[in-house]
């Protein structure tokens, strides 16, 4: 396959961190507050860091003495690892808290346990809380910078832009695409960032689900909804499953999680309706026969593990982008 | 014994008679004993002389729905603390709600409360019992007792009972006693997890929304219901316009029907909760702003009758948490007129209409003497300069909790004086923290 230029924030080939302009933002709480050429930057910059992680030495040293506090107030064992990876390999001084067990149950709240972690003069918090607007109000109340690792149906900016990086690195472009992004659009914080993300780079985004799972007002947020999967998925370039909750849905949201799969998991007869050269995405953990057939998650269409690397590289962005360069922080 | 009252030079607005003169009041043993219009009778000797040029001479306000922290939850509201926000807000008079801990449900806790209410500054504390035992939504309540301690209305206050039998029986009894039942309508099933107005912005927050129809299904059925047992019932609060819209069309079948609005509701919209903001986290919620306007319209075409402050002071602990965790509610005794007088400003709605609606009709529901300004009505009255530029600070508010929707609003208009039974209560600039 031929490859062209990548898309870039400069429009030259991704270059180094150090090639790019500073971050202008102290925290990183959604895609929302970012704009295209902010968006595009951190992609250089995420992308400048993949062969930090490739090769024998894996490490740049540019947090060497900052200290990253992972506050996940929800499990999350892939996120959690993937930020603590990137800050290590960044020469961070990582420290992974999970508050469900001890302060919270205690009956602190969340303002009580950022300014106790406050006061341990940390550089970066990274918080994933159940509810939407919760890392935002811990922001507020902290000196350093915030990473959204994901607030309820909110948003999952790294999410987003790992997703995009991965698009972007196989396609060399993002604008002009179509994504199709197909399953709990109401509950799924990744659709979220990921429709703003998508939406601002000018790429065509649709949604498909049943009417159940998809959130009033989405048809202002993407530009086509679909509630057949077949005709969602006809000429995409992407394909984006999300995790359907089906212990939670089934029986109220869905009838269940046979029939579900029926509708719209992703088997080979559906994706022969995406493009040929598709890509199949899912932010993972995946249900393997509820929203995707197996065969099709490991095959050849799949980049769900190349997701997972770009993960750890769009972190590493993110971390140095807010942190090795605060001093130039202006906003 | 309290001494005569003479106002002077005042702008006497009566909403019940809808009448307006320019003239002086008189007010003698807690009544109102002469209106004349332009210059002042003779008063009688030791008479305290107010001269109220430029003010308007209003009767005090009737509250509908204020809830307190007493009994159980003392450090959010006190009575006393409750009574001094509403004398600051020109409230001479305020339903309180029985959701407190333990439950209003009781002859004895209306007893209590009665009690409480006299060491208050001099504002009448109406208690409204609960219509379901503990709130429960399972048994009724004394009503016959509860009427005989000094209840005004029957409700199960932030609670929506969901069961339409027990509503049928409640309904039926409570027209027994020819009391007034005030329902806050929330279907629990529909209204769900969620934590605002269902639409674009709570989808774009990521917070799960609340249909309208969670509103509009219970009230129909409520209606209905109210037609079949003939109870004085009300609508605590609308939000919706599709709510208007079908109370104006029962109405018409059924005088006995009434409903109110809350300020937070008619003066605010989903906007407003902006980045998550919990002070803006109400119930029922915040809706769009075509809601609001429907709200407005039917505000004046009578569709809604009452407006009401809803105070529900929360303290600090209950707001200072992610939106969906937050509790509802939100103060507005001390800014209930000054909210209501933006519409007024903004030419939405009519002085007279607020004034009554704030008044003259929340007295009518509930069967008591006041919310007139006329010669034998009780003397509780407040003076209202209808421009009065000032800006909410909350740490002047004489509410012991702070979670006002208005902080840092500029309003124009504020209550000047308040009287109860001809006594000054309030004059502002003197009892202000």
């Amino acid at each position: 396959m031929a490859r062209s230029k990548p898309q870039t924030s400069s429009g030259s080939p991704a270059g180094t961190a150090s090639s790019v302009p500073p971050f202008k933002h102290r925290h990183l709480l959604g895609i929302a507050q970012l704009n295209p050429v902010e968006i595009l930057e951190l992609l250089d910059r995420a992308e400048a860091m993949i062969p930090i992680s490739r090769q024998p030495r894996k490490i740049l040293p540019t947090l060497t003495g900052k200290t990253q506090i992972n506050l996940f107030f929800e499990n999350s064992t892939r996120t959690q690892a993937s930020f603590e990876i990137a800050g290590k390999r960044l020469g961070a001084l990582v420290v992974n808290m999970s508050v469900k067990t001890s302060s919270v149950a205690k009956g602190e709240t969340l303002i009580d346990t950022a300014t106790t972690l406050n006061a341990m003069q940390p550089d970066v918090i990274i918080v994933r809380h159940s509810a939407a607007g919760a890392v935002e109000l811990l922001s507020q109340k902290v000196g350093c910078s915030v990473v959204n690792a994901g607030d309820g149906a909110h948003e999952h900016p790294t999410q987003a832009l790992l997703d995009a990086l991965t698009i972007r690195k196989h396609k060399q472009r993002l604008s002009g695409l179509t994504v199709a992004i197909c399953g709990d659009i109401a509950n799924s914080r990744v659709a979220r960032s990921n429709l703003m993300l998508l939406n601002a780079l000018n790429v065509r985004t649709r949604v498909i689900a049943p009417t159940t799972l998809l959130p009033k007002g989405i048809e202002n947020i993407s530009a086509e909804v679909f509630t057949d999967m077949r005709a969602g998925l006809e000429g995409a370039d992407v394909v984006m499953m999300l995790r359907l909750q089906h212990e939670r849905a089934s029986g109220r949201m869905i009838p269940s999680a046979r029939e579900y799969y029926r509708f719209y998991g992703l088997d080979a007869e559906k994706l022969a309706l995406a493009k040929p050269d598709a890509l199949v995405m899912h932010p993972g953990p995946m249900n393997r026969g509820v929203e995707i057939d197996p065969a099709i998650a490991d095959g050849a269409q799949s980049v769900i593990n190349e997701q997972v690397e770009m993960g750890v590289a769009v972190r590493m962005a993110v971390l140095d982008a807010l942190i090795a360069e605060k001093s130039q922080v202006t906003s | 014994m309290n001494r005569p009252l003479l106002i002077e030079n005042a702008r006497i607005m009566d909403p019940a008679s809808e009448t307006f003169v320019n003239g002086a009041l008189l007010a003698e043993n807690g009544k109102i004993t002469a209106i004349e219009e332009g210059a002042a009778p003779g008063a009688p000797d030791g008479a305290t002389r107010i001269d109220a040029t430029g003010l308007i001479l209003a009767p005090g306000l009737v509250d509908m729905r204020v809830f307190t922290g007493e009994p159980g939850h003392e450090y959010r509201e006190t009575l006393a603390s409750a009574a001094a926000a509403a004398a600051a807000g020109g409230v001479t008079s305020f339903v309180c709600m029985p959701d407190t801990s333990p439950v209003i449900d009781d002859s004895a806790l209306v007893d209590f409360i009665i009690r409480r209410a006299a060491a208050a500054n001099g504002v009448h504390v109406l208690p409204a019992a609960a219509m379901t035992k503990g709130l429960a939504g399972e048994e009724i309540t004394e009503f016959g007792l509860l009427k005989d301690a000094g209840a005004v209305c029957f409700t199960d206050g932030r609670k929506s009972v969901g069961s339409t039998a027990l509503l049928r029986a409640a309904f039926t009894y409570a027209a027994n006693f020819d009391m007034p039942v005030v329902h806050h309508l929330q279907d629990a099933g529909l209204a769900g997890a969620g934590v605002m107005h269902e639409g674009l912005m709570a989808t774009g927050l990521g917070l799960k929304g609340i249909p309208a129809e969670a509103e509009t299904i219970p009230l129909e059925r409520d209606l209905q219901l109210a037609a079949l047992t003939g109870v004085r019932y009300h609508a605590a609060q609308l939000s919706a316009a599709a709510s208007v819209a079908i109370m104006a069309r029962h109405r018409q079948a059924n005088a006995k029907i009434s409903c109110g609005v809350s300020i937070n509701n008619l003066s605010l919209n989903e906007n407003d909760i902006g980045s998550y903001r919990t002070f803006f986290k109400l119930s029922p919620p915040l809706r769009g702003e075509d809601d609001r306007q429907a709200l407005i319209k039917g505000l004046k075409t009578g569709t809604i009758d009452v407006i009401h402050s809803g105070h529900d002071p929360q303290d600090v602990e209950v707001k200072r948490q992610p939106f969906a965790e937050a509790g509802d509610g939100a103060i507005g005794l001390e800014t209930l007129l000054a909210a209501a007088l933006r519409l007024v400003h903004s030419g939405d709605v009519d002085l007279m209409t607020v004034f009554r609606a704030m008044s003259t009709r929340p007295a009518e529901i509930l069967g008591l003497n006041a919310g007139r300004v006329a010669v034998d009505a009780p003397a509780d009255l407040i003076l209202v300069d209808q421009d009065y530029p000032w800006v909410v600070d909350e740490r002047e508010l004489n509410s012991r909790s702070r979670n006002t929707s208005f902080e840092n609003a500029r309003f124009s208009g504020k209550v000047m004086r308040t009287f109860v039974a001809g006594n000054e209560i309030y004059r502002h600039g003197e009892d202000d923290k």
